[in-house]
């Protein structure tokens, strides 16, 4: 079994500062400076959790970040869904169970820790401090750069505490003295437990820094990016390589060397180079006997000198597989002639060769080669001037291998190639006698690469079987790629504080806290907070408020809160001009004081955006769009004015937020505008439909618009920003002996669909045409040009079959059609059947005492008259069509 | 994420930015005097090169100007930024 070496040992961890922790419920010791895996190792703990899909035991395989089995959820100090034992740094207290497979979210729905953003510039970023990594930190850090050297690890000097001297010095020392230095140079800074995600374009570089109660997203820019992320020790498949007590030779040294810990008793070292024999020379120095070295190879030096400790080295040998129950108690050896001998040990070291960690080097790009003599994939030197990889992870050091894959065998389904998939050798030649043939296939045929690790120790031994078995060379094919994040990170730290109320900006109007004293119910438009409806008191609901509030817009006054419209100021010799040219219909021709609805049209000839154009002097317009479409039409105008029409001398600002709008709207809106106090003349000659006045308002300067998206008598009082409250409280007061009351959205929808009014982007859909609407009346085709014009007369959008706007007068007057409800010509028939449209708006019109619809349907205005179907779950809904416009289609009540 | 040279503000990052997708496609002089193809093409049709190519970038949360850049779609890497109605720099073709 495994232990804590009782001679000493272990440069880190601190035998002084014992710890305690729990695993599936029972209490262990550990040390500070442990990993979770090590400490269990110290305890002596073979199995931490069974495998994913066939249950069996499995231990400590590896001392790092590529760890395939021994997988934990933290429950204490804080939540953590699965992580691998191997990259847990112990703390006191802390809380695990094992867990296989998929991780669940925390059970008892505790909050994730805090976690910030921050952003930060360097001229030379360094991942990972193993030797390569110090060096190249401190080399930057000497000419006076901004440096920053990050590692997943919570230590530095990666596993340089398995080398005796480094430039001259003893490792820890010379780890200690370059750490010294780097902190004592002004511009350098050090991470640990931070954890590259993923190197994007342009040295930008994501890194999760994990703290005892709080993780740290670091957005890095880098003018240069070193990647010193060095090598895993890969494993070499055969029967029942699984166990407990098989493990990675190179980790059993870091958990002897660094942790103190001894693995096992009695070890067989199985390896193709002579890392394998360095690393039982070091296991035997630490206290293990080495029962055998097997070198599949011919040795090479390092045998003579594992020869002269006495340890027996077998060349040409390999292993064919393991007993023991669950933790190896045989290793079955097998001779280059077929020999067989059965070995007994309790520790299983596999040295099976190197693989450059270059997931983030290829991730931007970074091309790779495959090294015949290492035996594995190595950077190949392409890849984004910026970016850097040296150290092991470019191949520097990395032993000359004997390639071996697996053991051959008739049974080859023990032989596991991916551990945390359960998938073996027998998977992958499956997978190939199925004809697949890449390894991005067989991944997906086998799911070798698809877990938590991505892969990190089976891919290049997954590409090598499947190279083999179509006969081609040991890199052909290099393993499949892996993407970000390098190691899972939580959602909740890449969320950050952007979460719950500060997902997204919220915006209000200056007379939101009215709404708010007032009851108001809110909806969300854009960004923006609009009244739904008010509620008279909590118990009415929605249909019942919108009805009484439609009511009192057409027997009385309404008003509503207009101030989200968005609002773009244009000023310059040439607007009209301009505004012809994005509108379809004629702005020049608008005298200064009049007012002018226009449609704009995307290039296509769709519809984009509509609102009123106000002429506020020769050269100089306030437009308004609709409240979601304002940024998008403030780019439009924007871009036409910056890359096309460079010549015209326009400015156009967005004024949204400095006005705030009143839309005060029924028969009763002009005696309320007297009742509030101006010194505008307001009588029906003097201030006629579509025109705007200037003036002021209870005692508020005011612009006042006679437009109106009711057809009722309309007023919209526009005040600076700052006086929105205010006027919005004088029309309340004003209004009160008229019966006034505020109004939400869904009134002014059901108002505006009563007069067959449509509303860009509900009952238009960015496949609209202009004269697919009806509105063919505001498309001037004499103007010699406006943007989208050409696309009306294109063969797709003169067709007479378009979907057309249309009413729909349900047969049963109570019953409401469904928006988005599909619409056919049959009652009954067989499904599917051609279908014609769709319902685009559909409401209850408290005035017509009836429900009503808009639809675009298919030739819709040569079937007026007709029947037609919507299909619902609870039964088909007859309706008739009709035109669009359901009230007052004369006209007549907009002028009180 | 890119870092976008805008010629008026220097490098951002790409968030800051809105893509305005092929450059160098200037809206017709006359489009009533176009086919319906020759418009259709205008109107559609956009070049896919592997390698070098100019786009539009327009930076919405900085100086709101649009400008173009030429920028290699096999590796991202940004070669030159320029302003509206210059030609695309000569060396980068």
């Amino acid at each position: 079994m495994s232990s804590r070496s009782a001679e000493g040992g272990g440069t880190g961890i601190d035998r002084a500062r014992p710890l305690r922790f729990l695993l599936d419920g029972r209490t262990y010791d550990g040390l500070a400076g442990d990993t979770l895996a090590s400490a269990l190792l110290a305890n002596g703990v073979d199995v931490v959790c069974p495998s994913p899909i066939l249950g069996r035991p499995r231990g400590v395989f590896s001392a790092g970040a590529e760890e395939p089995c021994a997988f934990v959820e933290i429950t204490a100090p804080r939540f953590e869904p699965i992580v691998p034992a191997t990259a847990v740094e112990l703390v006191d207290g802390l809380e695990a169970t094992g867990r296989p497979g998929v991780g669940r979210l925390s059970p008892d729905g505790a909050d994730a820790p805090t976690a910030d953003h921050r952003h930060l510039h360097v001229e030379t970023l360094v991942v990972g401090a193993g030797i390569a990594g110090l060096r190249a930190a401190r080399g930057a850090a000497r000419t006076g750069e901004r440096v920053l050297l990050v590692d997943e690890r919570h230590w530095l000097g990666g596993t340089a505490h398995s080398s005796d001297m480094i430039d001259g010095e003893p490792a820890t020392a010379w780890i200690e003295g370059v750490a010294t230095e780097l902190n004592d140079a002004p511009e350098a800074r050090v991470l640990i437990r931070a954890t590259a995600l993923g190197v994007y374009d342009a040295g930008y570089v994501v890194v999760a820094e994990r703290g005892a109660s709080w993780e740290r997203i670091w957005h890095v820019r880098a003018g240069r990016v070193v990647l010193a992320t060095g090598a895993h020790e890969r494993p070499i498949a055969f029967a029942d390589d699984d166990r407990p007590g098989v493990m990675l030779a190179s980790a059993a040294v870091t958990y002897a060397d660094r942790f103190g810990v001894l693995p096992g008793e009695r070890a067989v070292v199985f390896t193709t180079n002579h890392t394998g024999h360095e690393a039982a020379l070091r296991l035997a120095d630490a206290g293990v006997d080495v029962a055998a070295i097997l070198d599949v190879g011919d040795g090479g030096p390092a045998t003579e000198r594992a020869r002269a400790r006495g340890i027996d080295v077998r060349t040409g040998w390999a292993v064919a597989g393991t007993d023991g129950d669950p933790r190896v108690r045989a290793v079955h050896a097998v001779g280059p002639h077929g020999e067989e001998e059965t070995l007994a040990a309790d520790l299983l070291l596999v040295a099976g060769g190197w693989n450059p960690v270059v997931q983030l080097w290829r991730g931007i790009g970074g091309g790779l080669r495959y090294g015949d003599d290492r035996a594995c994939f190595l950077p190949d030197g392409t890849g984004p001037a910026w970016l850097e990889i040296i150290g092991a992870a470019a191949g520097e050091g990395l032993p000359t291998v004997t390639p071996y894959w697996f053991t051959p065998a008739e049974d080859l389904s023990h032989h596991y190639v991916d551990l945390q998939r359960d998938s073996t050798v027998a998977d992958v030649l499956e997978a190939v006698d199925m004809n697949l043939r890449s390894t991005e296939h067989v991944k997906r045929a086998t799911y070798i690469g698809t877990a938590i690790d991505q892969g990190r120790t089976s891919g290049v031994l997954t590409a090598a079987i499947v190279n083999q078995a179509w006969g081609a060379g040991p890199g052909a094919q290099g393993p499949t790629n892996s993407r970000p994040p390098y190691t899972p990170v939580p959602f909740s730290a890449l969320a950050g504080r952007d979460r719950g109320p500060l997902l997204d900006p919220t915006r209000c109007t200056p007379i939101h806290p009215w709404h708010v004293a007032h009851g108001a119910v809110f909806e969300n438009v854009g960004q923006w907070k609009r009244p739904w409806y008010f509620p008279n008191d909590p118990s009415e609901n929605l249909e019942a408020a919108v009805e009484r509030e439609c009511l009192a817009v057409r027997r009385g006054v309404g008003a509503m809160d207009a101030s989200t419209l968005g609002k773009i100021e244009l000023t310059g010799p040439d607007v009209a001009t301009f505004l012809d040219r994005l509108y379809t219909n004629q702005m020049s021709s608008l005298a200064v004081g009049s007012i002018r609805y226009g449609l704009m049209l995307g290039l296509d000839g769709m519809v984009f955006d509509d609102g009123v154009a106000m002429r506020l002097a020769e050269d100089r317009f306030l437009i308004t769009t609709t409240t979601g479409g304002a940024a998008k039409v403030m780019e439009h105008i924007e871009e036409w004015l910056q890359t096309e029409w460079t010549d015209l001398r326009v400015f156009a600002a967005s004024v949204s937020e400095q006005w705030s709008t009143v839309a005060l709207n029924g028969p009763s809106a002009r005696d309320v505008l007297v009742a509030l106090g101006t010194d505008i003349a307001v009588d029906r000659d003097a201030f006629p439909f579509m025109t705007w006045r200037d003036g002021r308002v209870a005692g508020m300067p005011a612009r006042v618009a006679r437009v109106s998206f009711s057809g009722e008598l309309a007023y919209e009082i526009n005040v600076p920003g700052w006086y929105g409250l205010a006027m919005w409280e004088a029309v309340m007061a004003a209004g009160g002996p008229f019966g006034i009351g505020p109004y939400g959205t869904e009134a002014m929808h059901v108002l505006r669909a009563e007069k067959g009014f449509v509303i860009v982007g509900q009952d238009t859909d960015g496949t609209v045409t202009p004269h697919d609407l009806g509105m063919s009346w505001i498309v001037n085709e004499t103007k010699e040009d406006f943007i989208g014009k050409r696309s009306l007369t294109r063969p797709d959008t003169v067709r007479t079959d378009r979907k057309q706007l249309v009413g729909l007068l349900p047969v049963e007057p109570d019953v409401l059609l469904s928006e988005g409800a599909q619409i056919v010509m049959q009652d009954t028939g067989t499904i599917p059947m051609p279908m014609l449209g769709h319902v685009t708006s559909a409401y209850r019109s408290p005035v017509l005492g009836r429900s009503i619809a808009l639809a675009m349907v298919a030739g819709g205005r040569d079937l007026v008259g007709s029947a037609v179907y919507a299909p619902m779950p609870g039964g088909t809904i007859a309706a008739v069509v009709t035109g669009p416009v359901f009230y007052d289609p004369e006209g007549a009540r907009r002028d009180g | 994420m890119l870092l976008i040279p805008c010629p008026y503000c220097g490098p951002r990052e790409e968030t800051e930015f809105r893509y305005g997708g092929q450059a160098h496609l200037p809206y017709p002089a006359d489009p009533a005097a176009l086919s319906g193809a020759e418009w259709a093409d205008f109107l559609f049709m956009r070049d896919n090169p592997r390698g070098d190519w100019s786009e539009r970038w327009m930076h919405a949360a900085g100086c709101r100007r649009w400008f173009n850049v030429v920028r290699s779609t096999a590796t991202s890497e940004i070669r030159s930024a320029y302003q509206i109605g210059e030609p695309r720099p000569e060396s980068d073709r």
